[in-house]
C-alpha cells in the first residue's frame, strides 16, 4: 500500500551525516590535515583556485578535504564562498613580465634571455610508480642554485621589436566581471579570457586539443610558459600611490601562431594567450590554443564551423559548476513531467493502434 | 550556527537590489527574459538557484513561505529549500496554499486558485521557448526582437502532421499579451489555464541561464494552437485514490510489479485539505469510495 513519502527532512539529515562518516573513511587511519592537503596535493589546490577564482590556498585545501577530492565539488564550494565576500576594489595589472619564474621555458628559440628554466616539472620524470614513495621515504633535498637577477622579458615582446608578431596596444579599459554581469554576446576578448580563466580544464583541454587535430588549426607554439609569483598591487586613494598587497602564483602561456597576412597587413605571427592561478600548464596551454581559435573574426580567417572556434559555444558550456549543475540535476524528481509524457504517449499509442486495426 | 554571518534571506542586500530592478523591468514587459547577474547560490545551478534568487529578492521577515515541488511540500528539494530560508531568513514556513504570501514552485502551479497579494515563484531551467528549435541565443534574442515565430509554429504543425496532435506534455509554449512567446518552465500543459487572468503575480527565474520574467495579475496568456486543433489541458483519466477529486492533476504510483497502479494528486496540501474534510478515494482506509 502506498504511503505518501514524508520524512524527507529525515532522510536529508541522516544522508548528511553517512556522508560525514564517509569522508572521514576508516577512523583507525590518521586524519588529513588541511595543511598536509595544502602542501602536498598543491596541484589539486591549484586547480580548485583557478576554477574557483578565489585565490586562497588554505580555503582550496579545506575545500577539498571536504568535498572528499571531488575537485568540481571542491571548486563549487569556493564559489558560493566567493559569491559572498565583499569587493573591496580592483588591483592593477599585475606585471608578468616582472614574475619570480620558478620555471619558465620556451619552444621557440633555444636560448633567450632570462634563460630557459625547467623548474619543479613532471616533463621528463620516467612514469614509473614510486614504490619508496608508499613506504614514505623523505626526498633528498633538491640541488640549490643562487636566483637568477637578470630580468626575463616576453618572448612575444621580443618579436614584437622587429614586427614579427601582431601589436597589443595597452587598454585601459576597466575588466568586465563575469560574476557581476550577466553573459552577453558577442563577448570583448578580454571576458572570453576570464571565462576561459575558471573555465573547466577538462573541456578547455579537449577543445585545445580538437584545434591541433584540424578542429579550427591554429598552428600554435608555445613561445613561451612561465610559473612564478608576481606582486599584486592596488591604488589607495587615501594614500594617492599603489600599494603591494601580496604576491600570487600564476602561470602564463603566450602561443605564436601562423599567420598568412592579408592584402592589408604583411605577414605576421599571431598571439594566443592563457593566464591561469596557481600552477597549471596543461590549462594555461590550453586556454592560450582556445583564445587563439575565438580570435578568427579580429584576424579575418574562415569560421570553419570547429567547436573551438563558436564563441557562444565555448562560453556557454565551459563552466563546470553549470555542466554539472544542469547535468546532474535530471536526478532530481521530475515525475509531474513524466506522467505528462506518460499520458501523451499512451494517448498517442491507442489511436496509433486504433488506425491499425481499421486499416487490417 | 553561524547564520548570522550572512544577511536576511542570505543575498546581500545590493544583489537584492539588482535582482529587484529585473523583477520590475520583467512585470513591466510580461513574458520577456530580462538578463540578470545570477549569483553563484550555495546549491547547485538546477536545483532551483533560479527561483530562491527571485525567492530572497522578495522575501521581507512578515512573509510567509511555501515550497513545492512536483507539487509536493515534502519533496527533498522543497524540503532543502523551504529549510534554507528558515535557515537564513527566519520568515515563517507553511504548507497550505491559502496561508502563503511566497510560494517557491518547481513543475507546477497548485490546486487552490491563488489570490490577489500572493506571488508564486517558478524554478526555470531553460527560459527560452525557443530554445529547441534554435541553440544560439544570439539568434532566439533576435527572433523575440522581430516577434519571429514562425519557427515555432512550423514545430507544432509538424508534430500534428506526424502524430495528430500537439506531442507537447510540459513546458507548453503561451504567448503573452499577444506579444512574447514564453517557456511557463516545465509545469505540465494541465497547469497552464491558471496562467492567464491569475490574480498573484508570477515570476520565473533561472539562475544558470541568467534570465528573469514575469506575469503581472490577470495578464493575458495563450497558449499556442490552431483554431481546428485547439489546445486542450490533460491529465491521467482517473479519481484521485485517496481524496477522489476528479479535477486535480494525478502522479501515477506503481504498488506491485504486476502493473498495478494507483493515482494520487500530485498536490500534497490539496489532498490533504481534502481528506481532512472527509472526502474519500478509492482506496481510501475508511474504504467507502464512490
Amino acid at each position: 500500500m502506498y504511503v505518501a513519502v514524508k520524512g524527507g527532512e529525515r532522510a536529508i539529515d541522516a544522508a548528511h551525516a553517512w556522508l560525514a562518516e564517509e569522508r572521514r573513511g576508516d577512523p583507525a587511519i590518521p586524519e588529513l590535515t588541511v595543511a598536509q592537503i595544502r602542501e602536498q596535493m598543491a596541484l589539486a589546490v591549484n586547480r580548485v583556485m583557478a576554477e574557483g577564482s578565489l585565490y586562497d590556498p588554505d580555503l582550496a585545501a579545506l575545500a577539498i578535504k571536504q568535498a572528499r577530492g571531488d575537485l568540481i565539488e571542491a571548486v563549487f564550494l569556493i564559489r558560493a564562498y566567493r559569491t559572498t565576500l565583499p569587493r573591496f576594489g580592483t588591483s592593477r595589472p599585475v606585471d608578468t613580465a616582472a614574475m619570480a619564474v620558478d620555471r619558465r621555458v620556451s619552444a621557440t628559440f633555444k636560448d633567450l634571455p632570462g634563460g630557459q628554466v625547467l623548474g619543479p616539472t613532471f616533463d621528463y620524470t620516467h612514469r614509473l610508480l614510486d614504490f619508496a614513495l608508499a613506504a614514505e621515504g623523505e626526498a633528498p633535498p633538491a640541488p640549490q642554485a643562487p636566483a637568477r637577477d637578470e630580468p626575463v622579458p616576453h618572448v612575444t615582446g621580443l618579436l614584437d621589436r622587429d614586427g614579427l608578431i601582431e601589436g597589443q596596444p595597452a587598454d585601459d579599459t576597466p575588466a568586465p566581471d563575469l560574476t557581476r554581469q550577466p553573459l552577453e554576446l558577442p563577448a570583448s576578448r578580454a571576458l572570453r579570457l576570464q571565462a576561459l580563466a575558471r573555465a573547466d580544464e577538462g573541456f578547455t583541454l579537449s577543445l585545445a586539443y580538437s584545434t591541433q587535430r584540424g578542429y579550427g588549426r591554429t598552428h600554435a607554439f608555445v613561445g613561451e610558459l612561465r610559473i612564478g609569483r608576481v606582486a599584486v598591487q592596488v591604488d589607495l586613494p587615501e594614500l594617492g600611490f599603489a600599494v603591494e598587497i601580496g604576491e600570487v602564483e600564476l602561470t602564463e602561456c603566450d602561443t605564436v601562431n601562423q599567420f598568412k597576412g592579408s592584402r592589408t597587413e604583411p605577414p605576421q605571427f599571431t598571439r594566443g594567450y592563457g593566464l591561469v592561478m596557481g600552477q597549471s600548464e596543461r590549462k594555461a596551454i590550453s586556454m592560450s590554443l582556445v583564445d587563439r581559435a575565438l580570435r578568427w573574426q579580429e584576424l579575418g580567417e574562415d569560421f570553419t564551423g570547429a567547436p573551438a572556434q563558436d564563441e557562444e559555444f565555448v562560453l556557454s558550456h565551459c563552466d563546470n559548476i553549470q555542466s554539472t549543475g544542469f547535468l546532474e540535476h535530471i536526478k532530481l524528481p521530475h515525475y509531474v513531467d513524466f506522467q505528462a509524457e506518460l499520458e501523451l504517449v499512451r494517448r498517442m499509442r491507442r489511436e496509433a493502434m486504433q488506425m491499425q486495426e481499421a486499416a487490417e | 550556527m553561524t547564520d548570522q554571518a550572512y544577511n536576511f534571506a542570505y543575498l546581500d542586500e545590493q544583489t537584492k537590489r539588482m535582482i529587484r530592478r529585473a523583477l520590475l523591468k520583467a512585470l513591466a514587459i510580461p513574458g520577456y527574459q530580462v538578463p540578470f547577474a545570477s549569483r553563484e547560490m550555495p546549491m547547485p545551478y538546477g536545483w532551483g538557484t533560479g527561483g530562491v534568487q527571485v525567492t530572497a529578492a522578495c522575501l521581507t521577515p512578515d512573509d510567509r513561505l511555501k515550497v513545492i515541488d512536483q507539487g509536493a511540500d515534502d519533496t527533498t528539494n522543497a524540503v532543502s529549500i523551504r529549510r534554507f530560508f528558515q535557515r537564513t531568513a527566519g520568515v515563517a514556513t507553511t504548507e497550505r496554499t491559502t496561508d502563503a504570501t511566497v510560494i517557491q514552485t518547481r513543475h507546477r502551479i497548485p490546486e487552490q486558485p491563488l489570490a490577489e497579494g500572493q506571488i508564486l515563484v517558478y524554478q526555470v531551467p531553460i527560459p527560452e521557448p525557443l530554445r529547441f528549435l534554435e541553440p544560439r541565443e544570439t539568434e532566439t534574442r533576435k527572433m523575440h526582437e522581430l516577434e519571429e515565430y514562425g519557427l515555432m509554429h512550423v514545430k507544432l504543425y509538424e508534430d500534428i502532421a506526424r502524430h495528430g496532435e500537439i506531442a507537447t506534455a510540459y513546458a507548453y509554449p503561451v504567448r503573452v499579451e499577444g506579444r512574447y512567446v514564453m517557456d511557463p518552465s516545465p509545469i505540465p500543459k494541465f497547469d497552464n489555464p491558471k496562467l492567464a487572468g491569475n490574480p498573484a503575480i508570477q515570476l520565473f527565474g533561472a539562475g544558470r541561464e541568467a534570465r528573469i520574467y514575469a506575469l503581472p495579475p490577470y495578464s493575458d496568456v495563450v497558449s499556442l494552437d490552431f483554431e481546428d486543433h485547439p489546445f486542450t489541458a490533460s491529465k491521467a483519466d482517473h479519481a484521485c485514490d485517496l481524496c477522489g477529486s476528479g479535477s486535480s492533476y494525478l502522479d501515477e504510483v506503481i504498488t506491485d510489479d504486476r502493473g498495478t497502479r494507483m493515482f494520487v494528486c500530485s498536490d500534497t496540501d490539496f489532498c490533504a485539505a481534502r481528506q481532512a474534510q472527509g472526502h474519500c478515494g478509492r482506496l481510501s482506509p475508511q474504504g467507502d469510495a464512490p
